[in-house]
């Protein structure tokens, strides 16, 4: 019985990381000027939490293969050396891979987080709904519109509640369903809820945010390949959360340059 | 650490007369323990039956699903699940499994039954408030499966009811009305009966020891049930209050956790001045420690059962009850890991992250020192035996996903994906379900009186263990491709590939399910019928294998026992027991050298 399960035990490990390591499902490719980082650091977590995966299910398959009993009144064995070099040798192994992991992640997650958008960047106003996305872009006047909830009127496709009547600011402001950007150019979004919390989240930029009712929500990226990619909602939201999703095209600086003139010509 | 000076207080009440003070109505812990377990039992058909359907639907979304049109006309019109239903099935899963199941059976269940026993005591320090915790879990289980028969549907905004979808009320679509209502009234009961059951433990533990049983002395599931305790004081603590907050929002105009300027269903809603982030703070502060509430207890019965199958002490018992300590500590640091995403401040990520990386070290330890157990051993392949090794196993699996999802960086990519359900089902699922296996086919036979049938026993467990690695490994590839969770049909462009895997999921899943039949018939059975068990069928050492299988009403007849041994003494040449390799704790004898 010990060797049925030492053997299952390593068929499942072999199958398992052979799989990881084959990438025979794995990550979408990266169109982000941070996503790198991100699949490095993942990377090194893998190989790292991989031997220590692999290490372990050995050690117990091996064990469990040897150690049966055979009824012959063998004395058991302890572990060589006890248990205090197995303590330490735990903490200071485990102990280093932690302090690798924060030391260099924490400088991925500050890099995308906690750092300021450069002050250049495109800046898109972001207002997530049961179940959709819409985009704000601020305009030739380069600015943004109040917004004000109670003019919320999706007849009226007034989406984001603003009140050109009054406010002259957000008569040229153009909203789209479809994220448009251009290419190699830095990006600062503003999320905003209008009802319930939502998240945005496009594994080929390697991002993902929630939205959260009350709270405008700073986000930024560069995208440096062009194409067309999903925006997917991540955060429950309700019976059409499966299926609310945007997409996001990312084209070279004169498309979309051209782009801007066309909406706002349309305004 | 010093010994109680006085013996086990005297009992606390006269053996009981009548059907329903002795089965239904009982004061005893053994029939309250039994209780827990049975709800349980009927709680964990019911949650995987829903996991059934929801694989299903994910691997045949447009295939009607014999039978469930009568079940449920509005959520499965033609038998096929409508997606707000889906929602529901999830919703009910997750709440039922981790409040039903994972923490009453483990903790509630086993806890009432076998602690008291193995502090030498006669009853639970409070038997009234013991029962009282019983009946208000079964009103809570009640008024959550309720909900499935309301006519604004069955709550579905997860189990943990992120506001302020669960907050707003109906305008918030279907789900939003009394069935949301129903899921907070019954989590609120639910924490109230973890309040007083925790109590009843703690109070128990330190109190109720007999003669001898001193703290060192203590088995390691009695420490794992205390220390479980002690975080449940915390945690339930914080949701009940919590959840009380939510149902105002709900039902009395309140604005705890709803901000002004929300326009849902094209209506401004009136409310102002609240934050849906205060809920997702309360509910992890109790979410995250809740991981452990499931889990610790399956550590202490893995190491209570290792040894008497290793036939070998366990490899450092005190760095074990550190070990617990350490994790019961650090799990009220590590909240925010849940919120990375969230829009909280991300100079906490950092905060949080690195004590959710550390206490992979105590984990860690803990790993090694079951598998620093088998080593050198003299393994006996019961059917618990076999339990407690895959459990090391699955918790190695499922603990190693948590260095990936530690990190904010790396997060920023796992997060609501299938990894994340992969990662959880592992190492607090999984994991726990074997610890409850383990459990079972060990204290059974004390229990019932009767032994479990070891070869149906043997096909549970590998038909499991193949299976439960077929089910939730893959999750993992899924979530590194991107396949975003809590969908009830993957229509996005780029998910379309991955269903030939979920179909593969579901499969393993059906087929794993289809093998806890074994496993119900096998515990079913040996209620009735099977060979009586002896007292001690194992030869372990605790004070529960000293008296009678089952025990009598007070636990030892009258003559509580007095310890002079730890739990740990296996393997002492010359030692009392049948193959005189071990030693009772309520022997008198002295242990040879171990």
């Amino acid at each position: 019985m010990g060797k049925l399960f030492a053997v299952v035990l390593t068929i499942i490990t072999v199958v398992s990381t052979a799989l990881f390591v084959a990438h025979t499902w794995w990550l979408p490719v990266d169109i982000s000027a941070h996503g790198q980082a991100i699949d490095r650091q993942l990377s090194e977590t893998m190989v790292t939490s991989g031997v220590l995966f692999v290490l372990s299910q050995f050690a117990l398959a091996l064990f469990v293969w040897r150690y049966a009993d055979r009824g012959d009144g063998r004395k058991a064995k302890t572990f060589p050396g006890g248990v205090t070099p197995m303590v330490l040798f735990a903490t200071v192994l485990v102990g280093a891979e932690i302090l690798a992991l924060t030391f260099v992640g924490s400088k991925v997650w500050a890099g995308i987080y906690q750092t300021p958008p450069d002050p250049g960047s495109l800046q898109i106003d972001v207002q997530s709904e049961q179940f959709a996305f819409y985009f704000r872009y601020p305009g030739p006047d380069g600015k943004f519109g109040a917004t004000h909830p109670e003019l919320i009127n999706e007849a009226n496709e007034n989406y984001f509640g603003l009140d050109p009547a009054h406010d002259v600011s957000a008569r040229d402001d153009i909203v789209v369903p479809t994220l448009t950007i251009p290419v190699n150019r830095p990006i600062a979004l503003t999320l905003r809820a209008k009802d319930v919390s939502h998240a945005f989240y496009v594994p080929e930029l390697r991002i993902q945010q929630d939205f959260v009712p009350g709270l405008a929500i700073p986000l930024h990226f560069t995208a440096t390949d062009t194409g067309k990619h999903e925006i997917v909602c991540t955060q429950l939201c309700g019976l059409g959360h499966y299926n609310m999703r945007a997409y996001i095209e990312v084209i070279s600086q004169a498309a979309f340059d051209q782009w801007l003139k066309d909406k706002a010509a349309q305004q | 650490m010093s010994h109680p000076t006085t013996v086990a207080a005297p009992h606390h009440h006269a053996p009981p007369q009548g059907f329903l003070r002795t089965h239904v109505f009982s004061l005893d812990h053994k029939v309250i323990g039994k209780q827990y377990l049975d709800l349980a039992l009927v709680a964990v058909c019911i949650g995987m039956l829903l996991s059934w359907l929801m694989r299903f639907h994910l691997a045949w979304p447009e295939t009607p699903i014999p039978g469930l049109a009568k079940l449920s006309p509005n959520g499965a019109a033609g038998g096929v699940i409508t997606p707000e239903y889906y929602l529901a099935l999830m919703t009910m899963h997750g709440t039922i499994m981790v409040f039903f199941v994972l923490t009453t059976a483990p903790f509630a269940g086993f806890g009432n039954y076998f602690l008291p026993i193995q502090v030498g005591a006669e009853d639970m320090a409070f038997p009234r408030i013991n029962m009282m915790s019983f009946w208000v879990t079964l009103v809570a289980f009640l008024v959550l499966i309720s909900g499935f028969f309301v006519g604004d549907g069955p709550p579905l905004s997860g189990w943990t009811a992120y506001a302020p979808l669960s907050a707003v009320g109906k305008d918030a679509g279907p789900g939003q009305g009394v069935g949301q209502t129903l899921w907070a009234v019954s989590i609120t009961l639910f924490c109230v009966a973890q309040l007083l059951g925790a109590l009843n433990f703690i109070t128990t533990t330190l109190d109720l020891r007999t003669k001898g049983m001193s703290l060192a002395r203590m088995p390691y599931s009695t420490w794992a049930w205390f220390i479980t305790s002690v975080i449940g004081l915390i945690a339930f603590a914080v949701l009940m209050p919590a959840c009380i907050l939510l149902i105002l929002d709900r039902v009395a105009g309140t604005s705890f956790f709803i901000p002004a300027g929300l326009v849902i269903s094209d209506r401004l809603q009136p409310h102002s001045g609240g934050s849906p982030l205060l809920w997702q703070h309360l509910f992890w502060f109790f979410g995250h420690p809740e991981v452990y509430i499931a889990i610790l207890p399956g550590f202490g019965i893995i190491s209570h059962i290792l040894p008497a199958f290793a036939r070998k002490p366990l490899l450092g018992p005190r760095v074990l009850i550190a070990c617990l300590v350490a994790i019961a500590f650090l799990s009220y640091t590590v909240w925010g890991h849940h919120m990375f995403l969230s829009g909280m401040n991300p100079f906490s990520a950092t905060l949080f992250s690195v004590p959710t990386l550390i206490i992979t070290i105590p984990a860690t330890i803990v790993t090694l020192l079951w598998i620093g157990t088998v080593y050198g051993a003299n393994l006996r392949f019961t059917t618990p035996a076999l339990f407690c090794l895959g459990f090391v196993s699955v918790f190695v699996s499922g603990g190693i996903s948590g260095f990936f999802l530690a990190q904010p960086s790396i997060d920023t990519y796992l997060h609501g994906t299938y990894f994340v359900v992969g990662h959880f089902h592992f190492v607090m699922g999984v994991a726990a379900m074997f610890g409850i296996f383990a459990g079972t086919y060990f204290w059974a036979p004390k229990m019932f009186g009767r032994m479990m049938n070891e070869t149906l026993g043997k096909w549970h467990f590998w038909l499991t263990f193949i299976g439960v690695y077929c089910v939730f490994m893959p999750m993992h590839y899924l979530g590194l491709a991107g396949n975003v969770r809590r969908y009830s049909a993957f229509t996005d462009d780029y998910l379309k590939p991955m269903i030939p895997l979920h179909q593969f999921i579901t499969i393993a899943a059906l087929c794993t399910g289809v093998a806890q039949l074994l496993f119900l018939f096998n515990l079913v059975r040996a209620r009735f019928r099977g060979p009586k068990a002896p007292d001690n069928p194992w030869e372990a050492t605790t004070l529960e294998w000293s008296t009678t299988s089952p025990p009598p009403f007070d636990n030892f007849g009258g003559r509580p026992p007095v310890v002079h041994h730890g739990p740990n003494e296996y393997g002492a040449t010359g030692a009392t027991g049948a193959t005189g390799d071990y030693v009772m704790q309520a022997s008198p004898q002295s242990a040879g050298p171990a």
